[in-house]
C-alpha cells in the first residue's frame, strides 16, 4: 500500500542550486543499508559540514518542501534519494526539471515530484527566504501550488495522480492484468529469446 | 506505417494498452545487483509473492565488492548487503554470480558477454548505466527499486511512451578518436538534460563503424545527458559479436533471430520526434573540467571562464564547479595535474578499452606521485586481458592490476578517491564526491586515461 497524497501545507526549503543528482542527494557510502528506512544521515551528506547550507539553518528545520533549481534527481537511479528526502520529512519536491527516473521513484514513494516554471520557483525562492515560515501549499487535486494569493498550475498525467490520490499499489494494478501478462508470454516466445536458467 | 527501432521494439513488448494509462511492457532480461535489490525482495516477502520469471533473472555482485581480494569483505554494513543479494537469490530461485566466480562482474559487461543481450529485446536493470544495452538494439533503461519489486512479482512495467530522438553523426571519427570523446563531445553540445523523455538512436557513420565496446560506451552514457535509453541498430558487428556467446541462439535458431534482427533498424521513412547533430569528423581527444558529465571540453581547450556562459543557471553551475574542482579560468586542461587515474567501469571496463590504455602504457611507466588503477569489467574481461599480458604491460609500468567489480567509479567499496584528490576516470559520473567525498573527477577516455597516467597532468598519446 502506498501512502496516499492529496494535498499538503508546509514550510519549504529553498535549494538555490540546478543539477543536484541524485549522488548529491545521497553519497553511495549510505546506500548500504538493506531497509527502507535509516537514509535521513546520508542526505545532501556532502554538503551538511557546512554550517552556511540551507537544510542546516535552523529557519527551515521544519520544512517539508523543497524548492530546487533545473534538473533535480538527475543521475543514478537510487531510490535511496526519495527514501532520504522521505526519511528528512519532505512531502514534495519543486523542480524546473527532475530527472526520469528519479521522478518515478518519488511517484511511487509518496513525495510528489512538482515541475513548475523556473519564474514560479524564482517567486517561491524569494518569498520562502523572505519569510521561512511561510505556508506552502500543495495540491493534488487541483494540481496547483499556492503561497497566499498566488498559485501556480503544474502538469500530472492522470494516472499517477488517481495512483497517489488513492495510494493504490502498482504491483497490485498490474496484478489485475494477470490474464494478459500470461497470454502475452503465450503469444510472444521466440524460441531463441534467452533464459537465465533453466526451471 | 513506417517506425524507428525504438517504436518496433516497444510495440513489440505492449502486454496491455488501455486510454489514460501507461503501456504495460514485458521485460525480456531483469538483471539484479546488490544495492538496490535488498528492499525489493522485502516486498515480495512481505507480500508473499514469489519472482514470476527466474528464467528471466540473473544477479550479479559488483558495487559493493573489494577489487584486492576475492576472499574478504572487510566492512560489515557491505558484507551484510551481499550476504542478503546471496540470500535473496538462493531463496527466490534466481541464478548469482558471486564474488569470485567466473562469470562475476559489472552487471552491465556481463549480459552482453554471456550473449544475454540481445537486439530487440527490453531490458531493465536497478542501475542508470542499464542503457549500455541499448548498444544492440535492445530498449534498455534503468528503474528504481520499487519497479525492480514490481519486474520481480509481474514480469512487467507500466511505462509512459515515450519520444523518439535521433542523433545524426556527420562525418567519420578522425584516427585514435575514442567512443569516450564522442559521447562526451555530444552531451557537452547537448547538455545534461537535453535527452530528458527520449529514446535516443544514434545514427551515422560515426556510430556504425564503431565496435561494440565502442557502441555500449557510447549507449552507456544516454543516461548522463537525461534520456531514457540509447539505441544503435543492429548490424553485422552486433551479429559478429553474439555469435558463439553462451546464450546466444544456435544453429537454425540463429538463423530465425538473424531474419527477426534484420528487420529492427528504423524504417527509411520513419520519422523522430527531434533530430539533433554532431559533427563527429571535429572530435578531438575530450575530457571534462567540471561536476557533471556536460561540462567538458577538448583537451587542447583551457578550463572556461564562467562568465562565458550567457544562461545564469549555467554560469552559477560552472562557478560552483570550478570552485569544488580547485580550478582557475583560462588554465589550460594539458597543466592539470592528476594523483590517481582508473581505467575502469561499465563504460570503459571492456577488453577493448584495457587494449587502448595498455597500447598506450606499454614501455612507459607511471609518472612519480601518481596512482594507476586498472580493474576490469568483469572477471571474463580479467581473464582474457591476462592471455593476451596486458596484466604484465599494466604492472610493469608501475599500475595496479585488480579484479572486477565497479570499484572506483563510485565512492562506495574500498576503492575511493580521497578528499581533494584528483582523478582522470575512464568512468561515467564527475559528480561531486562521486568517486569518494571531497574527490575531484575527470572524465577520460582510456588512452588519454593512460597519457595522463605517463605525463603526471591530463595528456593524450600524441603528447607523450
Ligand atoms: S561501473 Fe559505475 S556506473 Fe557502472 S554499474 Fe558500477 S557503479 Fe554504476
Amino acid at each position: 500500500m502506498m501512502e496516499k497524497f492529496t494535498i499538503h501545507t508546509g514550510h519549504a526549503v529553498p535549494l538555490r542550486r540546478s543539477n543536484v543528482d541524485t549522488d548529491q542527494i545521497i553519497p553511495a557510502e549510505y546506500l548500504k543499508r538493506v531497509s527502507r528506512t535509516g537514509f535521513a544521515d546520508g542526505l545532501f551528506a556532502g554538503w551538511r559540514d557546512d554550517p552556511g547550507f540551507v537544510l542546516n539553518r535552523p529557519e527551515y528545520a521544519d520544512a517539508t518542501i523543497l524548492v530546487a533549481g533545473p534538473d533535480f534527481g538527475t543521475g543514478s537511479s537510487r531510490e535511496h534519494a526519495v527514501w532520504a528526502l522521505r526519511d528528512h520529512g519532505f512531502r514534495a519536491v519543486l523542480s524546473p526539471r527532475f530527472g526520469d527516473i528519479f521522478r518515478n521513484n518519488a511517484l511511487k514513494g509518496g513525495l510528489l515530484p512538482v515541475c513548475l516554471p523556473q519564474p514560479a520557483v524564482e517567486v517561491l525562492w524569494a518569498a520562502v527566504e523572505a519569510d521561512p515560515g511561510l505556508p506552502v501549499t500543495v495540491d493534488l487535486r487541483a494540481r496547483e501550488v499556492r503561497i497566499g494569493q498566488r498559485f501556480w498550475p503544474f502538469p500530472i498525467d492522470d494516472f499517477s495522480r488517481w495512483r497517489l490520490l488513492e495510494g493504490l499499489d502498482d504491483i497490485d494494478l498490474t496484478l489485475r492484468h494477470d490474464t494478459a501478462i500470461g497470454e502475452y508470454e503465450q503469444r510472444r516466445r521466440h524460441p531463441w529469446l534467452p533464459r537465465t536458467r533453466v526451471v | 506505417m513506417a517506425q524507428t527501432l525504438a517504436e518496433k521494439v516497444w510495440e513489440a513488448h505492449v502486454v496491455r494498452r488501455a486510454d489514460g494509462e501507461p503501456d504495460l511492457l514485458y521485460i525480456d532480461l531483469h538483471l539484479l545487483h546488490e544495492v538496490t535489490s535488498p528492499q525489493a525482495f522485502d516486498g515480495l516477502r512481505t507480500a508473499g509473492r514469489k519472482v514470476r520469471r527466474t528464467d528471466l533473472t540473473i544477479a550479479t555482485e559488483d558495487h559493493n565488492t573489494p577489487t584486492d581480494n576475492l576472499l574478504r569483505i572487510a566492512d560489515p554494513i557491505s558484507r551484510t548487503q551481499i550476504d542478503t543479494l546471496r540470500r535473496n537469490c538462493a531463496e527466490f530461485g534466481i541464478r548469482l554470480h558471486p564474488l569470485g566466480d567466473a562469470e562475476q562482474g559489472v552487471v552491465h559487461v556481463i549480459g552482453p558477454q554471456l550473449g544475454l543481450t540481445q537486439p530487440g529485446m527490453t531490458v531493465v536493470c536497478g542501475d542508470s548505466h542499464t542503457s549500455t544495452h541499448g548498444a544492440f538494439g535492445a530498449l534498455a533503461f534503468g528503474i528504481g527499486t520499487s519497479e525492480v519489486e514490481h519486474v520481480l512479482a509481474t514480469q512487467t512495467l507500466p511505462q509512459a511512451r515515450p519520444r523518439t530522438m535521433a542523433v545524426n553523426a556527420i562525418g567519420a571519427l578522425a584516427p585514435g578518436i575514442t567512443a569516450k570523446d564522442l559521447i562526451l563531445a555530444l552531451i557537452s553540445q547537448v547538455g545534461t538534460g537535453g535527452g530528458q523523455g527520449y529514446v535516443v538512436e544514434y545514427r551515422g557513420e560515426a556510430f556504425r563503424s564503431l565496435s561494440m565496446e565502442g557502441r555500449m560506451t557510447v549507449c552507456n552514457m544516454s543516461i548522463e545527458w537525461g534520456a531514457k535509453a540509447g539505441m544503435i541498430a543492429p548490424d553485422d558487428t552486433t551479429f559478429g559479436y553474439l555469435e558463439g556467446r553462451p546464450h546466444a541462439p544456435a544453429g537454425r535458431e540463429w538463423e530465425q533471430a538473424l531474419d527477426y534482427w534484420r528487420g529492427l533498424p528504423t524504417d527509411p521513412a520513419a520519422r523522430f520526434d527531434r533530430e539533433v547533430a554532431i559533427d563527429a569528423s571535429a572530435v578531438t581527444p575530450f575530457v571534462t573540467w567540471g561536476t557533471n558529465p556536460g561540462q567538458g571540453a577538448p583537451l587542447s581547450a583551457a578550463v572556461p571562464n564562467p562568465s562565458e556562459f550567457s544562461d545564469p543557471a549555467e554560469r552559477n553551475a560552472a562557478e560552483r564547479a570550478l570552485e569544488y574542482m580547485a580550478l582557475r579560468p583560462g588554465t589550460p586542461l594539458r597543466e592539470v595535474g592528476i594523483d590517481v587515474v582508473f581505467v575502469g567501469s561499465c563504460t570503459n571496463g571492456r577488453i577493448e578499452d584495457l587494449r587502448a590504455a595498455a597500447d598506450v602504457i606499454r614501455g612507459r611507466t607511471v609518472a612519480d606521485g601518481v596512482r594507476m588503477m586498472v580493474v576490469p569489467g568483469s572477471a571474463r574481461v580479467r581473464e582474457q586481458a591476462e592471455r593476451e599480458g596486458l596484466d604484465q604491460v599494466f604492472l610493469r609500468a608501475g599500475a595496479e592490476w585488480r579484479f572486477a567489480g565497479c570499484s572506483m567509479c563510485l565512492g562506495m567499496n574500498p576503492d575511493k578517491l580521497s578528499a581533494g584528490a584528483r582523478s582522470a576516470s575512464t568512468s561515467n559520473r564527475n559528480f561531486e564526491g562521486r568517486q569518494g567525498r571531497g574527490g575531484r573527477t575527470h572524465l577520460v577516455s582510456p588512452p588519454v586515461a593512460a597519457a595522463t597516467a605517463v605525463a603526471g597532468h591530463l595528456a593524450s598519446p600524441a603528447d607523450l
